[in-house]
């Protein structure tokens, strides 16, 4: 049944995220593509409302993903299902372990966690680019560059260098967000 | 504390949680900045150290950041109701706004200019994860485990893409976990040898 597998999914998806919303990227990803519930596509469309909407982007994505599955009760079941494993650890922690952190095997296994997770990240931030800008994922599919999306991500690239030199912190993601919608109505107005 | 007092104390948590879930644009790291400032700074209810106890514990368990975070500080502040309510409090915004937006999702993307605006910010998504991940990957310690490890998973991850096999990222983050493991082991041994520093 559809809510338990979105329940049942987007719990793995919040048990096994290490290092916040960007790293749940990935496994998301698989999961609606494992599912056949998203393309790619569709994939990036959600993610893109999920990153210029607040809130944390790993809740965004369950809300749309369950609700564009089984409406307002799987966008809720969905939600709780990825909020559900940190609470209870939270809680757990919080109430009668204190800080586990400081346990030996704990920080060994993080350790070797906190890489894989960065280099997840980078590698969804590849092919994600492979499929945007370059319009395939796997080499079953033909080259399809979209030289206006190059165009739009270099420019993106170059303002955050710019402004990171000029102000000497990052831009906010939101600044960029805006400049590439109003990028994308230009150059694909044209 | 009275009945009362500790009411309005609850209601001042769900209102401050729901305050930051409303207006935290770009995840988890823009929250902490915020949390920082309306519990520590103005509210005083946490003391700094506690909060990057917080933090690091939050980064550090699997789920959101700001999932984690508010269940800690609604538990350090109001007991297992005060963790119940502020972790409501900042998953309800984004339950709204999203579940509203993807009711009207295609009718809007039918509009030609806003399918414009979409395609750009598409590519800005590319950046912007890349961008996180680069970032993530400064902050890590410069050893020779975290370098293996990152570009493998990389190279790993993006032949399996292109070439559409399919392994779960679960899977990769669980053998990574586990060489850390093995890692720290073998340094003892070593350790215990006198061989290696």
């Amino acid at each position: 049944m559809i809510y338990i597998k979105l329940f049942y999914e987007f719990f793995k998806i919040g048990l096994f995220t290490f290092g916040g919303g960007y790293a749940m990227i990935p496994i998301v990803r698989d999961t609606v593509i494992k599912n056949g519930w998203l393309t790619d596509e569709r994939f990036l469309d959600f993610l893109a409302v999920s990153e210029s909407t607040p809130g944390p982007v790993a809740i965004n994505m369950a809300t749309f993903v369950g609700s564009s599955q089984a409406g307002l009760l799987g966008s809720i079941l969905a939600t709780l299902g990825v909020v559900l494993p940190s609470f209870i650890i939270i809680l757990i922690i919080a109430a009668i372990i204190g800080n586990f952190l400081k346990k030996r095997g704990v920080e060994a296994f993080l350790k070797g966690v906190r890489p894989s997770v960065v280099a997840l990240i980078i590698s969804a931030g590849i092919t994600l680019g492979f499929r945007t800008l370059l319009g395939f994922t796997s080499i079953k599919e033909k080259l399809n560059i979209d030289y206006k999306a190059i165009i739009i991500f270099a420019i993106i690239t170059l303002l955050s260098f710019v402004l990171k030199k000029i102000k000497r912190k990052k831009p906010s993601p939101i600044i960029l967000i805006i400049t590439s919608a109003f990028l994308g109505i230009v150059i694909y107005g044209i | 504390m009275s009945k009362k007092a500790k009411t309005q104390l609850l209601l001042k948590l769900f209102l401050s949680f729901f305050k930051i879930g409303a207006f935290t644009f770009g995840g988890g790291y823009a929250m902490i900045a915020l949390l920082e400032n309306e519990f520590v700074e103005k509210k005083k209810w946490i003391e700094k150290n506690d909060f990057l106890d917080m933090i690091a514990i939050a980064e550090s368990t699997p789920g959101p950041v700001a999932i984690n975070s508010a269940t800690y500080i609604g538990y350090k502040v109001g007991g297992v109701l005060g963790s119940i309510l502020s972790t409501l409090a900042v998953v309800l915004p984004s339950l709204t706004i999203i579940y509203i937006i993807s009711i009207f999702f295609d009718k809007f993307l039918s509009f030609e200019y806003v399918k414009y605006a979409f395609n750009g910010i598409k590519a800005c998504v590319i950046y912007l994860i890349i961008s996180a991940g680069i970032k993530m990957y400064k902050s890590l310690d410069k050893n020779a485990f975290n370098l293996i490890i990152t570009f493998a998973v990389i190279v790993a991850m993006v032949m399996l893409t292109v070439f559409s096999i399919s392994f779960s990222s679960i899977f990769i983050i669980l053998i990574c976990g586990i060489l850390g493991v093995i890692a720290y082991f073998l340094s003892l041994a070593f350790k215990k040898g006198g061989n290696e520093k």
